[in-house]
């Protein structure tokens, strides 16, 4: 039985621990409103960003279009697999169920014998996969030190993969993040980028101005495709990075609620076991010098 | 809805920065400014660096400036969805300033691409005429 003094000791100790996981959490808190607003903030963009391709490149699938950045090499040997994880630690499962994902995905592509390429976003998701699979990455992406995700970090990464890709580096790219469903809940996401899975184009009945008016492009439509190719990939980065934002300010502050309960427990335990302990004595004192007396 | 204006709408990728009815709307488009009015011709337009000018009912009108970007125009909407977009009234002539050495570096780094060089020539030329 630990003595009153070592008791004391680790009530204070847990009470403190306590304090700082309360901390944590009301600042993930915060974090996470502001992250859910940027994300929020960027939606209507990328909604627009996806009719408009939608309905530009309906038109040349079906013509047999050419730009590689749509309909891909004709290859699919060598996969690209960009891992988006956070620079932090202490969120729960957010960093390890991503990388849990791509690893799986991973060994499944080298199983069927193709080459894999890893480029990581992040640092906790590169410690998580180095052992495995560090002789696979190629690039890292370093996110720290950025107080407010803008749009320039999506477009370095889509820089340095249209650049890859360009060079013949890789056939397919699929980025890994973790979509933001609620506090609680955030589902690992895979997302194939290169070439692209096109949304469908909607009904044309429901919005017969919009759809059915023939456009005229300028300067022409091949070059408002490219743009809108190489936009998308920014656009669908820069989503990927402000959803794992807003899920890892979630996942944190749903594992520093835990923390905080669970060290509550741990302060009821030792203080009940304090007081035992201090009763305990208190007794055997008194019988010291009823026992005493007694003998007197 | 009148016939006199249309659906307008900005958005950048880090937020929508104006939605609303317009009577007319000027873009910066690729192969010229063009001014588009209610039942426009369909039309998709890539832009270059200049000023979206758009006039509101109320006589009112606001200015924004683009560095690039993407314009769509049907009859009932006017979507442009910009790279990087700032309303004119928040450039103070301290960011304008920022504005244009980032551009000066991207002509420095143009080499012999004639597009970027003459992409970030006009970026600087639009950014001197709003001082």
């Amino acid at each position: 039985m630990a003595t009153l003094k070592e008791l004391r000791g680790r009530i204070a100790s847990v009470t403190a621990t306590r304090k700082i996981t309360k901390a944590m959490q009301m600042v993930a808190a915060a974090k996470l409103r502001r992250a859910q607003d940027a994300a929020n903030a960027a939606r209507p963009y990328a909604e627009r960003m996806d009719a408009v391709l939608a309905s530009v490149a309906k038109g040349f699938v079906e013509q047999g279009a050419t730009q590689p950045l749509l309909v891909g090499t004709g290859k699919d040997d060598v996969h690209a697999l960009v891992v988006m994880t956070a620079e932090r630690g202490l969120c729960g499962g957010f960093n390890s169920s991503i990388a849990k994902l791509a690893r799986h995905d991973a060994q499944k592509l080298m199983g069927q014998g193709k080459t894999v390429k890893i480029i990581t976003v992040g640092s906790k998701g590169a410690d998580n996969l180095r052992r495995d699979l560090g002789s696979k990455f190629v690039d890292h992406v370093d996110l720290r030190g950025i107080r407010r995700l803008s749009i320039t970090n999506a477009e370095n990464i889509s820089d340095k993969l249209t650049s890859m890709y360009e060079a013949g580096e890789f056939d397919v790219a699929t980025i890994y993040f973790s979509e933001f469903k609620s506090v609680i809940n955030q589902v690992p996401t895979a997302l194939q980028l290169i070439p692209p899975k096109l949304p469908e184009v909607e009904d044309d009945s429901k919005d017969n101005d919009a759809s059915q008016a023939a456009y005229d492009y300028e300067p022409d439509e091949e070059a408002i495709l490219d743009y809108l190719l190489s936009r998308n990939l920014s656009t669908q980065l820069f989503r990927g990075l402000l959803e794992n934002a807003a899920s890892e300010q979630g996942a944190r502050m749903t594992a520093m609620d835990n923390a905080t309960r669970n060290a509550g427990e741990m302060i009821d335990k030792l203080t009940i076991s304090y007081n035992r302990q201090r009763q305990a004595n208190i007794t055997k004192e008194l019988i010291e010098i009823i026992s005493g007396a007694e003998a007197l | 809805m009148s016939q006199s204006t249309f659906t307008f709408e900005l958005v950048s990728p880090e937020r929508l920065l104006t939605s609303g009815e317009a009577e007319s709307v000027v873009v910066p488009g690729a192969d010229g400014d063009f001014q588009v009015f209610a039942q426009h011709a369909p039309v998709v337009s890539t832009l270059r660096p200049g000023v979206i000018d758009v006039a509101f009912p109320d006589q009112k009108s606001a200015r924004y400036f683009v560095r690039a970007g993407l314009v769509e125009v049907n009859g009932a909407r006017c979507t442009v969805l910009a790279q990087d977009a700032h309303d004119v009234k928040d450039l103070d002539s301290s960011r304008i300033a920022e504005e244009i050495s980032t551009a000066e570096r991207q002509l420095a780094n143009a080499g012999d691409d004639h597009d970027a060089k003459a992409l970030a020539e006009r970026t600087i030329e639009q950014l001197k005429s709003l001082v």
